[in-house]
C-alpha cells in the first residue's frame, strides 16, 4: 500500500446561507465536491477567479468555515486522521500546530498593540511546541532565512514600524515556527506592490524548500503560482477544472479554461504617433497636501494627444493618482499649470467651467464605491445626459440605451441596482457614466487592478474599442506593465514623484533601462517556470518597498 | 413583512395601539378631557375603567387624552430635530473645513449644558405653549441628530461616487439629497426612534416639573404629578400614566431595535 498523503481530500461540499434582499435566506453549494491529495514536502498551487471557492477550500483544510460557511459533506484527512470528525479539542491542536495560515492582508491580520515577536511565537508556545526561548531563537533563525533585516531584534518592533512586504514575511515566519506539516498561504503577495512581491514570493519558496514543509499556495495569478507550486489545481465556481503538474498547466493545458487563463493579456495594441497639439499638457506641477511639509509630485511635465493612451506607472506611493487628483482639479498643484484642449485649466475644482468638468471625466479602481448602491444603473448612466445635455423622458431613455450596449451590457440592466451586478459589470456601467458626458479625456484609475484577469482582459478590449469609436484620450493609472503593454501609446514610469522616464510605448520598453524601470519591468510575473530565479540572478536595484 | 420577530411584532402592535388612541381620542373616551364626573380618587368600577383622579375626573379618559399630548409633543419635535439635525450634519460633513467646524463646535458648546436645566431655564422665561415646547425639545434634540448625521455623512463623503458627483459639477443639493441621504437613512430611521423615546421621557419630566404641558390640558408627565399624592394612600392612579410611558418606550425601542437589526446586519439584510 501506498504512503498515506498528508493532506487527502475527498468530495469536499461547503455551502453557505445567502440573504438576498427581499427574500428568504436560502442554502446554496458554493463547493461542489473537490477531492485533491498532497504529499508531505510539496507545494499545490489553487488557483482560480474570485468566487471559485479556492480560500473556502485552503481554510477546510483546517477544517474551518469563514463567516457562515459550513463544511456540508466530504472527508479532509491531515496525517491520516479525518478531521472534519474530530472534536473541537483537537481541531484545535491542529489549527496553528500541525496546519497554519498566511492571510493576504498581514496588515489587517498583526495585532497592532503586540510586538512581533510575540504573536509570531505565540501558537508554538500555546501549543507546547516549543519553550519560549527555543520559539524565540526558532523565529530569529526564520527570519534571518526570510531575509528580513537585523533579524535579531526585528522580533522587538510593532507591526506598524515594518513595511509591508517585511510583515507579509513576518506571517511567513510566524506561520512556520510552531513546525506544522502544512501551510495554508491565501494570497501572500496580492496586496503588496508588484516589485515587493517577488522578494516576498522567493522568501516564501526558499523558506518552503529549506524546512520541508507542505503548502497549499491560493492566489488568482497564475505567473505567481508556476513559481512556487509542484502542482496546479484550476478552479471555477466551486469545481475543479484541471489538476496537473505545474509544467503541464503552463505549457501544455488541456482545458479551455486553462487555456484562456494562461494566455490572457494578448492584446495587442498598435502605437500611435503623437500629432501636433497635444489635448492635455501637465506643465511643471509640484503639488504637496496641505499640512505636508512633503511634495508628493515634483516637476512633473508629460503631455497626451487626442485619442491616444497615456499610461502612468509606478508603485504605491510613486504619486500617479496625485497626478490625477490635481489634473482633475481635487488638489491645487503649489507649482506650473495645466493646459486642456489649448485653455489652461484652473487649478481649483468650483472655479471650473461646467464644459472642462465634462471634458474631463474618470473611472476609478473601485468600482463598487464608486457607483451610489441606492441608485439604479438608469440613474446612475442617466445623470451626466441630465446634468451636461438636459435630456429628458424618451430621448434620456434611448441615449442609456445605447450607452448601455456600446459597453455590452444589452437590455434589462436600466432598472438593477449596483448590487445586482457582477464586478466587471460594476466596471462596464462606470465606463458608461463616463462616456455619457462625452469626454475629450478619462482619467483611469487603476480600473482594471480590483478585477479577475479574464474579466480584466474584457474591460481592457471595451476600453480599446471606445477609443477607436470616440476618439476619447486615455490617462492610464496603473502599477501593472501587462496591461501597460496592451493599451498605452506613450509611458512615462513614476518613483517617489517624479517621472523618471517618460516617451513612446517602444522607446520606454526598449532597453538600455534606467535602474528603476528595469526593476518595474523585471518584477511582472511571467508565465514561465524558473522566471523567478533568473530575475533574482540578473536585477540591479533592490526593492524599493523592500 | 414575513421574517418579523417576534419581539417586534410585540412592539409594533403596542405602538400602533397608542398611535391609534392618540389619533381617535374624542371618539374612544368615555368623558370629556376635564369633566369632574366623580368622586376624588373613586376606585375602578365598571362606570370608571381605570378610577378617577385627584379633583374626580375619569382617568382613562385623561390617559387617552394625555397620551394624544405627550404622542403629539413628542413627534413633532422629532420630526424638527431630525429635519433640521440631519441637514446640518450633511451640510457639515460635505462642506469640511471651516464651515464643519464651527457648526460642530457651536453644537458642542450647546450640548456640554444638560438639556434638562437648559430647558427649565428657558421655560421660566418663556411663555410655557406646545409650540414653545416642541420648539424647544427640537432644538435641544437636533443637537443629538447633528452629531450622528455627521459622523455617517463623514463615511459616506470619502466615497468615491460622491467623488464622482462633485467632479460633475453636481450643487450641494443633489450631493445631500441625492447621494448622501438615501444612504444615510437606516441609521438615521433607526435613531429617530430612539430620540422620538428620549421626547416622551422628556416631556413627561418637564410636565412632571410642572413647567411642561399646563393644566387643564392632560398629558402623561402632568398626570403622574395631579396624583402622586395619593401613593401615599395607596391609589394607584399615579402610576397608570407611568405604566403607559414605560411600556409605549419599551415598544418603540423594540421595534427601534429590529430595524437597527436589519440595516447594520453583515449579511446583506440592507433595504
Amino acid at each position: 500500500m501506498a504512503v498515506e498523503p498528508l493532506l487527502k481530500v475527498r468530495d469536499l461540499k461547503i455551502g453557505a446561507t445567502i440573504y438576498p434582499p427581499g427574500e428568504r435566506p436560502r442554502d446554496i453549494e458554493i463547493v461542489h465536491g473537490v477531492s485533491f491529495d498532497l504529499e508531505g514536502g510539496k507545494v499545490l498551487g489553487l488557483i482560480g477567479e474570485s468566487g471559485a471557492g479556492k480560500s473556502t477550500i485552503g481554510l477546510a483544510a483546517m477544517a474551518y468555515g469563514r463567516g457562515g460557511v459550513e463544511i456540508t459533506g466530504g472527508e479532509v484527512h491531515v496525517s491520516g486522521r479525518d478531521i472534519l470528525k474530530s472534536g473541537l479539542r483537537d481541531v484545535r491542536k491542529l489549527r496553528g500546530g500541525e496546519v497554519t495560515y498566511v492571510s493576504q492582508s498581514a496588515a489587517a491580520s498583526f495585532n497592532p498593540a503586540k510586538k512581533i515577536m510575540e504573536q509570531v511565537t505565540e501558537a508554538a508556545i500555546f501549543q507546547g511546541k516549543f519553550s519560549k526561548q527555543d520559539a524565540e531563537a526558532r523565529a530569529v533563525a526564520l527570519f534571518a532565512k526570510l531575509g528580513l533585516p537585523d533579524p535579531e531584534n526585528i522580533g522587538d518592533r510593532y507591526p506598524h514600524q515594518v513595511s509591508g512586504g517585511q510583515l507579509q514575511r513576518c506571517m511567513t515566519a510566524l506561520a512556520l515556527c510552531p513546525e506544522p506539516d502544512l501551510v495554508v498561504f491565501d494570497e501572500p503577495t496580492t496586496a503588496l506592490d508588484v516589485t515587493t512581491q517577488i522578494e516576498v514570493l522567493a522568501a516564501i519558496k526558499d523558506a518552503i524548500r529549506d524546512t520541508g514543509v507542505a503548502a497549499l499556495y491560493i492566489t488568482h495569478d497564475l505567473a505567481v503560482v508556476a513559481q512556487v507550486s509542484d502542482h496546479i489545481m484550476v478552479l471555477q465556481q466551486g469545481s475543479m477544472v484541471e489538476y496537473g503538474t505545474t509544467d503541464q498547466i503552463i505549457n501544455n493545458p488541456q482545458e479551455e479554461y486553462t487555456q484562456a487563463l494562461v494566455s490572457v493579456r494578448s492584446i495587442k495594441h498598435e502605437e500611435k504617433k503623437p500629432g501636433d497639439t497635444p489635448l492635455l499638457k501637465v506643465d511643471h506641477i509640484t503639488a504637496r497636501y496641505r499640512g505636508t511639509n512633503f511634495d508628493v509630485l515634483k516637476d512633473v511635465n508629460v503631455e497626451l494627444h487626442p485619442g491616444q493612451t497615456l499610461a502612468i506607472v509606478g508603485e504605491s506611493g510613486s504619486g500617479k493618482s496625485t497626478l490625477a487628483r490635481v489634473i482633475t482639479g481635487l488638489l491645487p498643484p503649489s507649482d506650473g499649470q495645466i493646459t486642456f484642449d489649448g485653455r489652461v485649466l484652473s487649478p481649483d475644482l468650483p472655479t471650473r467651467s461646467l464644459e472642462d468638468l465634462r471634458e474631463l471625466q474618470m473611472i476609478y479602481q473601485m468600482a463598487d464605491t464608486a457607483m451610489n448602491p441606492r441608485q439604479t444603473v438608469g440613474t446612475i448612466i442617466g445623470r451626466p445626459l441630465e446634468f451636461y445635455f438636459g435630456l429628458k423622458g424618451k430621448d434620456k431613455q434611448t441615449r442609456i440605451q445605447e450607452l448601455l450596449d456600446q459597453i455590452e451590457l444589452g437590455d434589462g440592466f436600466q432598472d438593477r441596482y449596483p448590487a445586482e451586478l457582477s464586478g466587471g459589470q460594476k466596471q462596464r456601467v462606470c465606463i458608461a457614466r463616463a462616456l455619457a458626458a462625452k469626454p475629450k479625456l478619462i482619467i483611469c484609475d487603476e480600473v482594471t487592478s480590483a478585477l479577475d484577469p479574464l474579466v480584466a482582459d474584457g474591460i481592457l478590449k471595451l476600453l480599446l474599442k471606445l477609443q477607436k469609436d470616440e476618439d476619447v484620450s486615455f490617462l492610464f493609472i496603473t502599477h501593472d506593465l501587462a496591461t501597460v503593454r496592451a493599451i498605452a501609446d506613450s509611458i512615462a514610469v513614476m518613483f517617489q514623484g517624479q517621472v523618471v522616464r517618460y516617451g513612446p510605448k517602444s522607446q520606454v520598453l526598449a532597453p538600455p533601462f534606467d535602474d528603476y524601470t528595469d526593476l518595474l519591468l523585471s518584477s511582472v510575473p511571467e508565465m514561465k517556470l524558473g522566471w523567478l530565479e533568473d530575475v533574482l540572478a540578473n536585477r540591479k536595484m533592490e526593492s524599493a518597498g523592500n | 413583512m414575513k421574517n418579523i420577530p417576534i419581539s417586534a411584532m410585540i412592539g409594533l402592535f403596542f405602538t400602533a395601539l397608542y398611535f391609534l388612541m392618540a389619533l381617535f381620542a374624542p371618539l374612544i373616551a368615555p368623558y370629556g378631557m376635564a369633566e369632574v364626573v366623580g368622586d376624588v380618587w373613586e376606585p375602578s368600577s365598571s362606570e370608571f375603567l381605570l378610577g378617577t383622579d385627584s379633583i374626580g375626573r375619569d382617568l382613562l379618559t385623561r390617559l387617552i387624552y394625555g397620551g394624544r399630548t405627550t404622542i403629539f409633543i413628542a413627534t413633532m419635535a422629532t420630526i424638527l430635530s431630525f429635519t433640521l439635525g440631519s441637514i446640518l450634519g450633511f451640510f457639515a460633513a460635505v462642506s469640511g473645513g471651516w464651515v464643519d467646524q464651527a457648526i460642530s463646535r457651536f453644537v458642542d458648546l450647546i450640548m456640554s449644558i444638560p438639556s434638562l436645566i437648559f430647558a427649565l431655564v428657558v421655560l421660566s422665561v418663556m411663555p410655557t405653549t406646545t409650540t414653545i415646547l416642541i420648539l424647544l425639545m427640537g432644538l435641544l434634540d437636533s443637537t443629538r441628530v447633528y452629531r450622528l448625521a455627521r459622523a455617517v455623512a463623514v463615511d459616506i463623503t470619502v466615497m468615491d461616487y460622491v467623488e464622482a458627483a462633485r467632479l460633475r459639477g453636481e450643487k450641494f443639493a443633489w450631493i445631500i439629497f441625492r447621494e448622501i441621504l438615501p444612504n444615510a437613512l437606516s441609521p438615521l430611521v433607526a435613531e429617530m426612534g430612539l430620540r422620538f423615546i428620549f421626547m416622551v421621557l422628556f416631556i413627561s419630566t418637564l410636565s412632571f416639573l410642572g413647567l411642561g404641558v399646563q393644566p387643564p390640558l392632560a398629558d402623561w408627565g402632568g398626570i403622574v404629578k395631579e396624583n402622586k399624592e395619593g401613593i401615599n394612600y395607596g391609589i394607584q392612579a399615579a402610576l397608570y400614566p407611568a405604566y403607559a410611558i414605560a411600556t409605549l418606550c419599551i415598544s418603540i425601542n423594540l421595534v427601534a431595535d429590529w430595524i437597527l437589526n436589519r440595516t447594520t446586519s453583515l449579511k446583506g439584510g440592507r433595504g
